[in-house]
């Protein structure tokens, strides 16, 4: 497909390049060691008439593999956009005169010229893209999942145009919605119970053309990769039928937690109920005054908030919707008949937004809120006497009420966890056939939510979204909005799919691995450190890439001892040869060389902003940015030392509990790969300080200039590599 | 200009992390989306902050990964120094009146900074609410986007201008720009135009307006950014000393029908996270004086590490008045302790108000057909063509915002998608 290879480098001489670099001379570089065929230099590259040079070069030249040596890759990124031609960035500007302090004339213009030569020797190794090839163009929809969330993905998928498979595990599509009298309110005015609604989504998801709707099913298998996965849907009564889907929804909702667990607070005992036991009753009474389950009319009714909830020996987390649940619950009393005692025992009252309104008209109809910790409740006469400590009294206090509403918590329904070995109640939800485990993984606590704040529908399964209370606690307001945006994101996916591309957060990426096979030694590393479950084994238990499910961020050619993966324009060549590409000084020239790989995402950032700041840093630096740690392969260290660096630092994201690898286990595999590097470097007789690894965060422009200097203090106190010469 | 829109066009107004997302979000199902942003540059106020809870991770972090999907877009196009004049016409055939202001910095700077050097005025940091300076000639941050310099409007018509001009080697400073007014058409629009802090000195026993040693919490993250006017100490204002006995006033207008009916939703969570700020700093101390800490879902497990941190305590209380000692510089905090009802009477150096959100669309001349609640918060446009997007729906955290902004791309491709094929089926 491609032509055959023309090169050329565009040199940019302005923002006071031309000042303080030899221009000349880094043209001669590209020219000579980067034997670039075309070699141009500019006083202002990034205005329209150079840009025009380099497009019309690409026209009439045919360049298919341009070095831009100006700023920054992250400055002028859409002025120097070439979508047919390879490009290297080099970055002179914040990487070099920005960083280096007056007065390192020489090692300045060294490092300039290095850079050239690492940019043209990694262009040469690039390939342009062209996009998955196995990319598959199914866009229809499975939503798992047929209560509220799920019927709201669904619809609102079929209402954008996309055909959607709903599949449901009760007889009854409708969940918890339908199993409720009515519902906090979703709009102003914020005063009273609202209808559900529930049965007109059900009726509107019953009747639409692109809705096709399994009941009583569940999913026996699911295999394949965003745009072509094949899910085999399983009735109760044993037929099976098979269906080509693009893009999963996961939105199987959640369980309450079970009163049972809670004896000290009557869990068990006749008339106290959890909150779905008092919708039960609530919508036999059809709005008149509700009364117990022995038939009893009731004067009273005490609501014990976070039943079982930020409690660490039962949920530690809050469920969000009680509370104002509560509130809903003890209006239904005050509604049908004022003069029934409603209070509310709560520590932290939580009805935030609009909910206040809420609040506020549950104080007018007169429901008392008690600020209290209920120690207990047990039978007393005809009904309960909860005793608890009055926070505002500071005092025990006991009270006696026909019925006791437990606001216990939601525990989601996410399927097999598939960090833990196999357990035997565990029924999992999708089946997935993949080498990883057969279904999401989860974060905490069960839930299958995004540990990122910014977005906050990513999971570790591509085209695979959690919607509703399966993703995180939530009331239903909540899960109409979170269903809707999960149903954006599948139609997202397939759409995405169906070019090629790579999902979030290299979205639009058109590259994807490939594995040369008959070198791979079936070490699995690739299959089981890829973060996002992208890889299985075939028979022959070779690696088999699901090129779909992948996210680029090259963990799998990090993970790789035998070097058979590889990206087009991302490989172990393209890195290797830009280490490789760097002039190397002898152990008597007191010019160390530092190779410095940093992520893309923050730490390459942050070394710009040290550049834009003017927080100088040593010019014995060589940096190469990484799409992640993690896709850092120990050869590249290796092979630096072998060749005379004289340390080696990565600088990658936080990782741990709260990690910031935006590839998850990124940062966090590489630390544990490099604490293996020890052993490497005692075998070449070097110092353990000759590599390192550094945390930072995009926001480090201080730290990154610190630790740079620092180490090239380390460096200096330890001297010279021993290594030079021979590489 | 007003040709690359068309009826399938989506507008987002607003360029905060609800607009960026939604923007980016349609885009990437390949849809045509216009993002207008009022100020000179993305992230909003975000961007404003130091960290997120309860990851404790930086803003910016995000911001890079959503400029970088919007750099690779070619769907989305970007207006910056834009604001929307009027909205008529109805679902699938909008016409919308856009306002460009002049930057007075054209698409040929490569934000080398001369500009700047050249400059001697100063003015207000807008980034920092005014708390520090910057020149007149400046980049509103390091993570801008555009990447791009702006000129004060106050030093146009002065020698500064001319230095500014003089020193661009790019012909990038162009001090004869004017304001212009576009009309597109759009076939839906996002209303992406996110919260602003309520007036704090409307809160009067606070003293807001008179103590310089209150400040609101949106004020507060400035202080503890590095990349703040303090360089990240907690100085108080009234004479640069370090805070060491910090208080955060929960509910500062919120919750309260003298201000904002609503719960402003993030305060809680923004204190506590506040409170490390202050516990990283070594020996200093923060009191959290609220009526409920609503730290909803697993946000608990922060709340619940906070609680365990020894330098910091919460006391039950809305604090009936703030008084100074001027002596000290000290603030006297009264009110009385709702768990047991004891009276205090406390010492702080500095006081963060954590401040309620009202929807900043408050100020901004809406459609007529868009419906809002009681606090003006958006729930959208009658003809369903109009949608509101993260905190300008309901008050909001960023991940919520996000999951909102996600829902309104739906709704607005879903919007386009339904006129487009009534239409193809008439």
């Amino acid at each position: 497909m491609m032509s055959e290879m023309k090169t050329a480098a565009y040199l940019c001489s302005g923002c006071g390049l031309g000042d303080k670099l030899d221009m000349a001379s880094l043209s001669k570089v590209a020219q000579k060691a980067g034997k670039m065929a075309i070699v141009r230099e500019h006083p202002f590259l990034c205005s329209e008439e150079g840009v025009k040079l380099i497009h019309d070069e690409i026209e009439k030249e045919s360049v298919t593999h341009a070095v831009i040596a100006a700023c920054s890759r992250r400055s002028k990124t859409e002025a120097f956009s070439f979508p047919e031609t390879a490009l290297s960035r080099v970055n002179l500007r914040e990487g070099v005169i920005w960083v280096v302090a007056e007065g390192h004339e020489e090692i300045r213009q060294e490092m300039a010229e290095d850079y050239v030569r690492m940019g043209c020797a990694e262009v040469k190794k690039m390939k342009l893209p062209r996009g998955n090839p196995e990319s598959g163009k199914e866009k229809n929809i499975l939503v798992v999942g047929g209560g509220l969330s799920g019927l709201t993905s669904a619809l609102e998928a079929a209402e954008t145009g996309y055909k959607v498979v709903l599949v449901e595990k009760e007889t009854r599509l409708g969940g918890w919605a339908s199993k409720i009298w009515k519902r906090v309110p979703f709009s102003s005015p914020y005063n009273d119970p609202q209808n559900t609604g529930i049965l007109e989504l059900i009726s509107k998801v019953s009747a639409h053309k692109n809705i096709e709707i399994h009941v009583n099913s569940a999913i026996l298998e699911t295999s394949g990769a965003p745009g072509k996965f094949v899910v085999r849907i399983g009735k109760a009564e044993g037929t099976e039928t098979e269906v080509k889907i693009g893009a999963i929804i996961q939105a199987t909702g959640f369980s309450s937690y079970d009163i049972s667990k809670l004896p000290e607070l009557g869990g068990g005992l006749p008339h106290v109920v959890d909150q779905a036991g008092l919708e039960q009753l609530a919508i036999k009474a059809e709005g008149k005054p509700i009364a117990r389950e022995d038939g009893k009319p009731i004067r009273s009714v005490a609501f014990v908030q976070c039943a079982g909830q930020r409690d660490e020996s039962h949920l530690p987390y809050c469920s969000g919707h009680c509370c104002a649940t509560s509130i809903k619950q003890a209006m239904y009393f005050k509604d049908a008949h004022p003069e029934v005692d409603t209070v509310i025992i709560y520590t932290d009252l939580r009805t935030p937004g609009m909910g206040e309104d809420f609040y506020r008209s549950a104080q007018e109809k007169g429901v008392i809120f008690t600020k209290g910790k209920v120690s207990s409740v047990e039978n007393a006469g005809e009904g309960c006497r909860l005793k608890f400590r009055d926070l505002i009294l500071d005092e025990e206090s006991t009270i006696e009420a026909d019925l006791v509403v437990l606001a216990t918590g939601q525990v989601p329904n996410s399927g097999v966890n598939i960090e833990l070995p196999e357990e035997r109640n565990q029924v999992s939800v999708l089946n997935l056939s993949y080498r990883q485990g057969k279904d999401m993984p989860q974060l905490k606590y069960g839930f299958m939510d995004s540990h990122f704040i910014c977005f906050p529908y990513e999971t570790r399964r591509t085209g695979i979204y959690a919607a509703g209370p399966v993703r995180r606690p939530m009331d239903m307001l909540q899960a109409t909005e979170d269903a809707t945006g999960a149903a954006l994101k599948a139609i997202q996916a397939v759409e995405n799919a169906s070019l090629g591309r790579a999902a979030h957060p290299r979205s639009g990426d058109l590259s994807f691995p490939t594995v040369r096979l008959e070198g791979c030694t079936q070490c699995k590393r690739c299959t089981v450190e890829c973060p996002f479950g992208a890889i299985d084994e075939d028979e022959k238990r070779f690696p088999l890439f699901n090129e779909s499910r992948c996210r680029r961020c090259g963990t799998c050619m990090g993970a790789c001892p035998v070097r058979v993966i590889s990206f087009e324009n991302y490989s172990i060549d393209t890195v290797g040869s830009q280490i490789k590409a760097v002039d190397m000084p002898d152990e008597f020239s007191e010019k160390p060389r530092i190779l410095i790989l940093a992520c893309e995402n923050d730490a390459y950032p942050a070394l710009d902003m040290a550049g834009m700041k003017n927080r100088c840093y040593s010019a014995f630096a060589r940096i190469i940015p990484v799409r992640c740690l993690g896709s850092v392969n120990t050869i590249w260290i290796t092979d630096a030392l072998n060749s005379g660096y004289d340390g080696v630092m990565m600088m990658g994201c936080k990782h741990g509990d709260n990690y910031q690898c935006h590839f998850v286990k990124g940062s966090e595999l590489a630390n544990y790969r490099m604490g293996k590097m020890d052993d490497t470097l005692k075998q070449l007789g070097l110092e353990t300080e000759r590599v390192t690894t550094v945390e930072v965060a995009i926001t480090d422009h201080e730290k990154v200039a610190a630790f740079i200097n620092d180490y090239a203090e380390t460096i200096r106190i330890i001297g010279m590599s021993p290594m030079k010469g021979f590489g | 200009m007003a040709s690359i829109a068309t009826n399938q066009t989506i507008l987002v107004v607003g360029g905060g992390i609800s607009g960026m997302t939604a923007a980016l979000e349609a885009a990437e199902c390949g849809r045509q989306v216009i993002l207008v942003e009022r100020n000179t540059s993305l992230g909003g106020r975000t961007a404003q902050l130091y960290r997120y809870f309860p990851k404790m991770c930086h803003p910016t972090c995000g911001l890079e990964i959503n400029l970088r999907r919007m750099k690779a877009n070619r769907n989305l196009k970007v207006l910056t120094l834009a604001e929307i004049r009027s909205v008529s016409g109805k679902r699938g055939d909008y016409t919308v009146k856009i306002r460009l202001s002049p930057r007075y910095v054209n698409e040929k700077c490569t934000a080398c900074g001369e500009c700047a050097r050249a400059v001697e005025t100063e003015i207000p940091n807008p980034h920092d609410y005014g708390l520090g300076k910057i020149k007149a000639a400046y980049l509103p941050h390091a993570m801008a986007y555009p990447l791009r310099y702006v000129i004060d409007p106050s030093i146009i018509a002065t020698e500064d201008g001319q230095r500014a001009k003089k020193a661009c080697k790019y012909d990038a400073v162009d001090l004869e720009m004017k304001e212009e007014l576009v009309e597109m058409k759009f076939g839906s629009v996002i209303w992406a135009t996110g919260w602003k802090p309520y007036d704090a000195s409307k809160i009067q026993p606070y003293g807001y307006d008179r103590y310089d040693n209150v400040i609101t919490s949106i004020e507060f993250e400035r202080l503890a950014d590095p990349h703040g006017p303090t360089g990240g100490k907690l100085l108080r204002p009234s004479d640069g000393a370090e805070a060491k006995n910090i208080a955060f006033i929960q509910c500062a207008g919120s919750r309260d029908e003298n201000h904002l009916r609503h719960c402003s939703r993030i305060c809680c969570m923004a204190s506590l996270k506040q409170s490390q700020y202050v516990s990283e700093k070594g020996e200093s101390k923060s009191t959290i004086y609220y009526i409920d800490i609503r730290a909803i879902d697993r946000f608990e497990d922060f709340y619940r590490k906070v609680q365990e941190d020894p330098q910091v305590s919460f006391v039950k209380s809305k604090v009936a008045n703030i008084q100074l000692d001027e002596k000290t510089g000290e603030l006297i905090l009264k009110g009385v302790d709702t768990e047991g009802y004891h009276r205090y009477e406390a010492r702080h150096d500095l006081v963060v108000l954590a401040i309620g959100m009202e929807p900043e669309s408050l100020g901004i001349p809406l459609p007529e057909d868009i419906i809002t609640d009681s606090s003006g918060f958006m729930e959208g446009s009658k003809d369903l063509g109009q949608f509101g997007a993260g905190a300008a729906s309901s008050p909001l955290d960023v991940n919520r915002s996000a999951q909102s902004a996600t829902a309104a791309a739906l709704r607005a491709i879903q919007s386009i998608y339904r006129t487009s094929s009534a239409e193809g089926g008439q």
